[in-house]
């Protein structure tokens, strides 16, 4: 009677479970997936806790030698001094300063690239002028120079205008570095959106700055979240412009935490080297988590139709 | 009657491309002309140099009298419809209809106006607060027409604007372009690739190739008295069949002969110019051949090799003398394949052109 056997499994099958077959969590794939995820976070939040947990040890516990174990006591000294009187040299107003030095440094040189390379791009994708190919091409050379070679010329140069040693001579060179990349992504940007839009524009009768401020830059959204990003990161990281090209008081917060953690005066307080260390890395590592979402698709966005 | 376009000697090269060559053209007022070739032709780049887009190399260009070869878009007194709409997206269709009157300073009161009239005009008065993101094809190029209605210019420039439509839009919107041209009376040029499109809407077309004009005409004479081999090809659905052959005399009757078949060509319109020996090409369109009817003095025989229906008109490939020749007939009458049937020929519809000029003759 094989009829009824079919009738009986096709019935059964209808009114027992249905949807797709469950899958197995503990499955070889998914242990050899996970396994190796957890490997390579463990691997780079090690290094993290192991910080975390030093700031907020107090010296004797630190010298028991256990850098993994956490702290027995709790203790927010280590940040307190790390942020407001650490020393360096004679200034002993620790990593607060250089904070407020890197805000201020930060703030205008982002503002500033950003403002002049969305122009810059925007020219030259959509006001095409004689030469403006080869001055493209020698702007994104620009990009390919070591900053080395030209760290000495531009310190003449800025002595020569006046402004070497202050915020501003660093605010300008700040800009002036940022330039290519920036210019590149923003050109390549407003070269990917519709030509055909462009020339609606200046039929209706809309000027160069009338077209970039009301039809591009509302477009533009995910482009200059990006450059933002790569500027605030790029800016705030800086070193080496930092410490070439201010004076003591004015430098930004990376070479303010190298003085601290590299004093040789006096006993290595790990727990202050340690908070410090996080503080600064606290603004681009903000900015990541705030904005990660729109930089994924904002440098899809330039790179696809770039 | 006024010329509202006159275009003259314009050339236009890029780098060491040329891509138009000397073009004169005038356009008369109130005319709708549709520039019709392949792409890469030249067409799109002219309506560009007319808008105002592109430089050109070398010409003039006047609209409305005035020379605006050196003038800025805005102030040539035109209006562009794109192929993608090229609409603002982050304005509603109100701001986009009024931001060229915002930007010219026009007063409030008279944009809320225009806008209400073109809305008016075009039925999108619903879709005014919408953005066009929210918008479906035909009604965003709704829009992007009204964007060219509400700047009240002398001329209207199409670049495609149907090109991205699916074909039952495409042929409803071909039909409000041309009420709209019937209303309002303004000057429309019209850039296509689609031939129904020139022939449905023109006053006259333009063929262009390699950026030259090929033949400038109305649709008519365009379709029945093609200047070149190119235009009589390029025009026309199936294609016209051509023959290759050459006049022969026999008496005082001039015969085209090829492959051996002689046909009379008594009733062609410029009889004088067919001496004896001359190389040509006889042009003749598949509606023109007669099957089995109305076949007139001279009859061929031929045999049917495939039959293809198309609800009102039945096309047959027929072979005759060793070539193969399309024929479109009323889709009621039928053909098996293989069938023997009788050809004949209105000399008095067909084309003759040279070998080798491939000029009509």
């Amino acid at each position: 009677m094989p009829d009824s056997v079919t009738l009986k499994t096709s019935g059964g099958r209808a009114s027992g479970p249905s949807g797709p077959k469950p899958k197995r969590v503990i499955s070889p794939r998914n242990i050899i997936l996970y396994g190796t995820l957890f490997v390579a976070a463990a691997y780079y939040l090690l290094p993290l806790y192991v910080m975390m947990v030093t700031s907020l040890k107090g010296m004797p516990e630190i010298r028991l030698g256990n850098i993994f174990s956490p702290p027995v006591e709790i203790t927010f000294e280590p940040w307190v001094k790390a942020w407001a009187t650490a020393c360096t040299g004679l200034n002993c107003d620790g990593l607060s300063r250089g904070f407020w030095n890197s805000v201020r440094i930060t703030v205008p040189s982002v503002v500033l690239s950003i403002a002049i390379a969305s122009v810059n791009g925007y020219a030259l994708a959509n006001w095409r002028f004689k030469g403006s190919e080869v001055f493209f091409a020698i702007l994104v050379v620009g990009a390919f120079i070591p900053y080395q070679v030209m760290i000495y010329p531009i310190v003449i140069v800025l002595r020569e205008i006046g402004v070497y040693g202050t915020l501003t001579g660093l605010i300008i060179v700040h800009s002036i570095f940022g330039m290519p990349i920036l210019t590149l992504l923003f050109r390549n940007y407003f070269a990917s959106l519709p030509q055909e839009l462009f020339k609606a524009a200046r039929i209706d009768g809309a000027g160069f700055w009338q077209i970039f401020l009301k039809i591009m830059l509302p477009m533009s959204l995910p482009i200059f979240v990006v450059a933002m990003i790569l500027q605030v990161t790029g800016i705030w990281n800086d070193f080496l412009f930092g410490v070439v090209f201010t004076r003591p008081e004015y430098y930004p917060m990376t070479v303010q935490l190298n003085n601290i953690v590299n004093s040789v005066q006096g006993v290595k307080e790990y727990n202050v080297n340690m908070a410090a260390t996080i503080l600064t890395g606290l603004v681009p590592l903000v900015v990541y988590f705030v904005s990660g979402r729109l930089f994924v698709r904002g440098i899809a966005a330039g790179a696809v139709k770039g | 009657m006024n010329s509202s376009v006159s275009i003259r000697d314009l050339s236009l090269n890029f780098g060491s491309v040329s891509v138009l060559k000397d073009l004169n053209l005038e356009i008369n007022d109130g005319e709708f002309l549709v520039l019709l070739g392949s792409s890469g032709c030249g067409k799109s780049t002219l309506l560009n140099c007319i808008a105002g887009l592109l430089d050109a190399s070398d010409g003039q260009i006047f609209i409305k009298g005035k020379n605006v070869t050196w003038e800025e878009p805005k102030d040539r007194g035109i209006g562009m419809v794109f192929q993608s709409y090229a609409l603002y997206p982050q304005m509603s269709v109100e701001k986009n209809l009024s931001f060229g009157l915002q930007v010219a300073k026009v007063p409030q009161q008279e944009i809320d106006k225009r806008v209400a009239r073109a809305a008016e005009i075009l039925q999108i008065q619903p879709l005014l607060k919408r953005k066009p993101a929210e918008l479906s094809g035909g009604q965003r190029q709704r829009v992007a027409i009204g964007r060219a209605l509400v700047r009240d210019v002398d001329v209207f420039l199409f670049d495609e604007p149907l090109s991205n439509l699916d074909a039952k839009l495409r042929s409803e919107l071909r039909v409000e372009i041309k009420r709209l041209h019937q209303s309002l009376n303004n000057t429309m040029i019209y850039v296509t690739h689609d031939q129904i499109e020139a022939l449905t809407l023109a006053d006259r077309i333009a063929i262009m190739k390699n950026g030259i004009i090929q033949q400038l005409a109305d649709p008519t004479t365009i379709y029945n008295k093609p200047r070149n081999l190119f235009v009589a090809g390029f025009i026309g659905s199936p294609s016209m069949n051509f023959l290759r052959g050459e006049i022969t005399k026999q008496g005082d009757e001039a015969f085209f002969t090829a492959n051996g078949v002689n046909f009379s060509v008594a009733a062609y319109e410029a009889p004088e110019s067919l001496q004896a020996g001359r190389k040509v090409i006889l042009g003749v369109r598949p509606e023109h051949v007669k099957v089995n009817e109305n076949l007139g003095a001279e009859v061929h025989e031929a045999t049917v090799d495939i039959e293809e229906p198309m609800g009102a008109d039945n096309l047959l490939w027929l072979k005759h003398a060793g070539h193969t020749m399309s024929v479109r007939i009323n889709g009621a009458r039928r053909f098996s394949p293989g069938s023997a049937v009788k050809l004949g020929f209105d000399m008095s519809l067909a084309s003759l052109f040279d070998a080798e000029t491939e000029l009509r003759i």
